[in-house]
């Protein structure tokens, strides 16, 4: 699983290698290599216990690697893999016979597995996705440390009144690992998009939940199937994950189709001549940077990009364009006109309310009603007088001068936490373009 | 697995069903319960052992969950659950009788909406899919009973082939009968169901190996085993739930945003949705796969998004035009294409939004393509295009009868159209026919407009400079 950095961001250029990897990506990458080289010379010095489980679980594993998965937000997934390399951290026995792989043992052929399963992927030119394959690695490190130990001291599955306690065991470490998984993964977007923690680890337990399921509940099935199936349990299970695979990626293709097209449709109103070019794109991706930065979660700055795209849409409907396309200039009567038309459309669709929602309130000044619009809605109000005013610029002074402008209104139009977390992004943007 | 479902939106009652569908249901009804009186015949006496009526209880109970809670699929006419596996274990563990009555006791299922006869219908035809697994089960040497050590790897054989008549018997069945039935919505025949299918039938295969695992440890940690089964089950079932979700958000969505480019002109309102129905309608007339049906469906609907980089005032002219407006009509589909380019279609998809206005006798723009030069999606929407603007009200005339559009279509058969695509929506217009749009009234005096772009019998009259 990579961290999460799709939303808001535009399509990221393909290179086989990332080449600006953030700070915690190289840190874990870094960390979990120092753990694969010890536990590789390790193994290499008491030799391999039980080679044919070894090959045949490092096999599924490479296999699982090959047909990674990305899941929405830009994260990255190898179900197939985990899932392999779950069951070979908590087998107890395979074909009736104590499966005695040491911890370290594990994370050394999980880790040659999931690298021969990157190979592939750097062959046809996509990323190796290291950071991906670190926090999956680290992930089945703790399981493995946690429950091999344990191993040994657990009764025997095979007594029909025993099992229970073995089950149990491998639940809690499963869960454990799967926490620590989604820990690394909150961290590490934390600190590339600054996202706060908290958010993003609420934001990695929800889209993690369901596949973290589906995974931990397959490598405990393969532990007790293996069993009495031997390794033939890891053939049977290949085919039920690959169809839930199936599923995944058609869902995350349909959400990136849906995103790619809302930007690409947003994008009438320029063609038209409504507004100038890039606004509508600009104002997306300002209103997520902004809305991040005000701690929103995931499926809100998903909905607030949506609206941000489509707030210009009712524009459409007004028989001439607005000189200059800027609806900042345009009379309060206009605006709100527009932002009713615009929300009218986007109800027509019966799936976005909350996105017709915010277009609807764009109009409203922050104070001077009978309630506060919603927060999605002040965002877009500034972002937009923000990108009317300064355009496709890069110029400070210009930038200052629109920051300077939305503030003296911060007492009616514009929520003053809006506007400063504006200024912040928009300070951020000068000192990395310099 | 998938089950045919209460379709409430438009009363698609049982009701309805036409003689041939009530012939069709009677038959898989009777032939199940032939099946299930043949069984008991041979075994007069019923001598279930208790441990095995008991293993049949909580296989019908877990048969009964995933039942209860199906994902329902785009077309709403069907519906998919993964309880083909809880069938499968059946066959293995009870045999093809004991896994015919837990396919039967989808009578009892708790979901709504299902009246009497879709609960026998979905009843028999798990029972039967469920009988026809169980005997091609035994007939390759399969053995009934608890899985053992030594079971393995030998029952693996006759367990794929159960699994595949399964498969193939349930959704044969199936799709025999949503042929019979008219569909719900007439715009979401039973193609959309067919393109979920390959996934559907993979998905079913899949969770049908669960169903050897559910056997498998059956021995071990009985029916609690089960339960952990149901884990991936259930995911897998949320993942093609959502995914179907967002795809009809997508379409809602995609339609609302036509429709909002659509606000410039009145009169063309619905257009895009009609010329994209229109495009699909000759796509599977002519046989294209699902894949591209579904892309010239979005083309379809996508083709005059350009439109919007024209001047309203040229849009809607009354008189003739000049030069320069002629040309920045003529832009439109390139307009188009640089909106949609983006959206990661289908190349094809690109081009019959670019080349919509080509004719087969090379005097269209924005190319002047000649022929087969024009690729086959562009030629598939000038055809639904012209014929839903001939049929659409016009402030300088009224709508078109259809008949008198199909006859203007094969008048420019040839020249302006490619023949064999207005033969087949001409087939298909026949078979289906077409809803024509309600008259729109002008809202002011300005909206009215002498010409229309898309419509043969009024072209755009352009003022001779030379």
């Amino acid at each position: 699983m990579k961290p999460a950095t799709a939303i808001g961001e535009g399509p990221a250029p393909a290179e086989p290698f990332r080449q600006a990897m953030d700070s915690g990506e190289l840190l874990l990458v870094v960390g979990a290599g120092m753990l694969v080289v010890a536990a590789v010379a390790q193994t290499a010095a008491v030799g391999l216990i039980q080679p044919r489980i070894a090959l045949a679980f490092g096999a599924l594993i490479a296999f699982g690697e090959v047909l990674r998965l990305s899941l929405e937000g830009g994260r990255e997934a190898a179900p197939i893999g985990s899932a392999g390399a779950f069951a070979y951290a908590v087998v107890l026995t395979v074909g009736g016979h104590a499966a005695t792989q040491p911890a370290l043992q594990v994370i050394a052929v999980v880790a040659v597995g999931m690298v021969l399963g990157a190979l592939p992927h750097l062959a046809a030119g996509r990323p190796a996705g290291l950071a991906g394959i670190a926090s999956r690695l680290i992930a089945v490190a703790v399981v493995a440390a946690l429950f091999r130990p344990l191993s040994t001291d657990l009764p025997p599955i095979t007594k029909p009144r025993d099992w229970g306690l073995a089950l149990a065991a491998m639940a809690a470490v499963l869960i454990a690992g799967w926490l620590a998984e989604c820990l690394i993964s909150a961290l590490i977007s934390a600190d590339a998009l600054r996202a706060r923690f908290r958010v993003a680890l609420w934001d990695e337990l929800r889209v993690q939940l369901p596949l973290g399921a589906a995974v931990a509940a397959t490598a405990i099935l393969i532990a007790f199937a293996a069993d009495m199936m031997g390794l033939v349990a890891l053939g049977v299970f290949i085919a039920p994950l690959l169809v839930t695979q199936v599923a995944f990626r058609r869902y995350a293709g349909i959400r990136a189709t849906y995103l790619e097209t809302v930007r690409a449709l947003a994008r009438v109103t320029e063609v038209g001549g409504y507004v100038e070019d890039g606004h509508a794109r600009r104002v997306g991706r300002l209103a997520v940077v902004v809305g991040r930065e005000l701690g929103m979660s995931e499926p809100e700055l998903l909905e607030l990009e949506y609206a941000a795209l489509m707030h210009d849409i009712g524009q459409l409907s007004l028989r001439d364009p607005i000189p200059g396309g800027a609806t900042v200039l345009a009379s309060p009567e206009q605006q709100r006109r527009i932002a009713e038309l615009g929300a009218s459309v986007i109800d027509q669709a019966g799936v976005l309310d909350g996105v017709a929602e915010i277009v609807r309130y764009q109009s409203w000044p922050w104070r001077g009603r009978d309630r506060e619009p919603p927060v999605g809605s002040r965002i877009i109000r500034a972002a937009n007088a923000f990108d009317d005013l300064v355009g496709a610029s890069a110029e400070t002074s210009r930038t200052m001068a629109a920051l300077e402008w939305l503030r003296l209104d911060t007492a009616t139009e514009y929520d003053p936490r809006v506007v400063d977390a504006l200024a912040k992004v928009a300070g951020r943007r000068h000192r990395s373009h310099r | 697995m998938l089950t045919g479902t209460g379709h409430r939106s438009n009363g698609g009652r049982a009701s309805r069903l036409s003689p041939a569908a009530w012939l069709y249901v009677a038959a898989v009804v009777a032939s199940a319960l032939a099946l299930l009186g043949q069984a008991l015949g041979a075994d007069p006496d019923l001598d279930v052992p208790a441990r095995q009526a008991w293993t049949m209880l909580v296989l019908a109970l877990l048969f009964l969950i995933c039942d209860s809670a199906p994902t329902a699929l785009a077309s709403r006419q069907s519906a998919w659950s993964p309880s083909s596996s809880v069938t499968l274990a059946a066959v293995v563990l009870i045999g093809p009788v004991g896994a015919l009555a837990v396919g039967a006791t989808s009578l009892l299922s708790v979901r709504r909406g299902l009246d009497l006869t879709q609960r026998v219908f979905n009843a028999s035809m798990y029972g039967l899919s469920a009988y026809a697994a169980g005997e091609a089960y035994l007939a390759l040497g399969g053995h009934v009973g608890h899985p053992s050590y030594q079971s393995f790897p030998g029952i693996i054989g006759p367990f794929a082939v159960a699994a595949v008549v399964h498969v193939f018997i349930n959704h044969g069945l199936l799709w025999g009968m949503l042929m019979l039935v008219p569909a719900a919505e007439p715009g979401q025949p039973a193609g959309a169901l067919q393109r979920h299918l390959p996934m559907l039938f993979l998905s079913d295969l899949g969770y049908a190996t669960l169903g050897l695992l559910i056997a498998a440890l059956w021995s071990v940690g009985g029916a609690f085993a089960a339960v952990l089964v149901l884990v991936p089950l259930f995911v897998a079932r949320w993942a093609i739930g959502q995914f179907a979700a967002q795809e009809r958000a997508y379409a809602a969505t995609m339609a609302a945003l036509c429709q909002a480019v659509e606000t410039k002109d009145c009169y063309t309102r619905g257009h895009s949705e009609r010329v994209s129905r229109g495009s699909a309608m000759i796509a599977r007339e002519v046989g294209m796969r699902s894949s591209r049906v579904e892309a010239i469906r979005y083309a379809g609907m996508l083709h005059d998004v350009g439109k919007l980089g024209v001047p309203t005032t040229v849009l809607q002219k009354s008189g003739a035009l000049t030069e320069e407006e002629y040309a920045a009509i003529q832009l439109h589909p390139m307009r188009g294409l640089a909106i949609v380019r983006e959206i990661g279609f289908l190349d094809e998809a690109l081009a019959g939004i670019m080349h919509h206005h080509e004719r087969m006798d090379g005097r269209g723009y924005p190319m002047g393509l000649a022929g087969d030069e024009i690729p086959e999606f562009a030629r598939v929407i000038a055809v639904a295009d012209a014929f839903d603007a001939m049929t659409s009200n016009r402030s300088y005339r009224g709508a078109r009868s259809v008949d008198d559009a199909i006859a203007d279509l094969r008048k420019w058969s040839g020249t302006q159209f490619d023949p064999a695509l207005v033969d087949a929506f001409v087939a298909a217009l026949r078979r289906e026919g077409w809803d024509q749009p309600l008259s729109a009234a002008p809202q002011s005096a300005d909206d009215v407009a002498a010409q229309d772009h898309d419509d043969p019998t009024a072209p755009l009259r352009v003022v001779e400079t030379w």
